[in-house]
């Protein structure tokens, strides 16, 4: 389900500019539903890596505190025309995906 | 009294084969897990946080972090921060919301050729200081803003 990132990396000189938003709640687990009055189970992206030509660049862990359908925009230097920027994530109930780019 | 011998080794070996599976199963998240710094999310303290991830909570002020966040958020729920540093040898960036009832939002660590640049946007609970820890040359950067909210981030 490669549907949850839309991922974009753009080249100036050599560096690359990846800038993603993945679609996800990002529910922290404090919130209740106002409906039932019960709490809605925190559900949230726990990891994020970030690699070139399958390099790893950049990892991240991220707690409940980002925003729902997350944006996140990163810098890396090295970088080629048509190289691969590869994203994936993980949350904390084990569901993961992955996006993959050629910079342009 | 030799078949049945054989019928509950058979039964035994299936069972442990199953107990094996089953807990291969369970290892992924709980491998997840474990790189997650759970404990360091988790805390209510600013100072254990940082604690939990570098092993220390001393932190010196620098003018070399550029913290870009809004002066007034009307949403607290989606409030734009970028981080950019000056700093040499960067090894990790990480997010901080003093007011919020678990400070830490998101530790980045970078990669020998990552910049240190990032941006994402974040939930702040109430008007409360934002903080970016660079790690750079194994000492603690700091810098902080702060962000008046006017409608709550982790209200439903």
């Amino acid at each position: 389900m490669a549907d949850s990132i839309k991922i974009r990396a753009t080249l100036k000189g050599d560096v690359c500019t990846v800038k993603a938003l993945i679609k996800h709640p990002m529910e922290t687990g404090q919130r209740k539903d106002k409906k039932t009055g019960q709490l809605i189970p925190a559900h949230f992206i726990q990891e994020v890596t970030c690699s070139h030509n399958g390099k790893n660049v950049l990892d991240a862990s991220w707690g409940a505190a980002i925003s729902a359908n997350p944006y996140l925009s990163i810098e890396f230097s090295g970088a080629k025309k048509d190289d691969k920027v590869e994203l994936s994530w993980v949350d904390n109930t084990g569901k993961k995906d992955a996006a993959e780019a050629a910079i342009g | 009294m030799n078949s049945k011998r054989r019928t509950l080794l058979k039964g035994t070996l299936a069972g442990s084969a199953i107990a094996v599976a089953a807990s291969a199963g369970l290892l992924n998240p709980r491998q997840v897990l474990a790189a997650w710094p759970k404990a360091s999310f988790q805390t209510q303290d600013f100072a254990e946080s940082l604690k939990g991830l570098f092993n220390t909570d001393k932190t010196t002020a620098s003018n070399d972090i550029e913290l870009k966040a809004p002066d007034i958020a009307e949403n607290g729920a989606v409030v734009p921060v970028t981080i950019n540093s000056s700093l040499k040898d960067v090894e990790a960036i990480t997010i901080l919301i003093e007011g919020n009832p678990t400070p830490l939002a998101a530790v980045f660590n970078l990669g020998p050729s990552a910049i240190s640049s990032v941006s994402t946007r974040v939930k702040v609970g109430k008007t409360s200081n934002i903080a970016a820890v660079v790690k750079a040359g194994g000492a603690l950067y700091i810098s902080r803003k702060e962000v008046k909210v006017t409608v709550g981030g982790c209200g439903g």
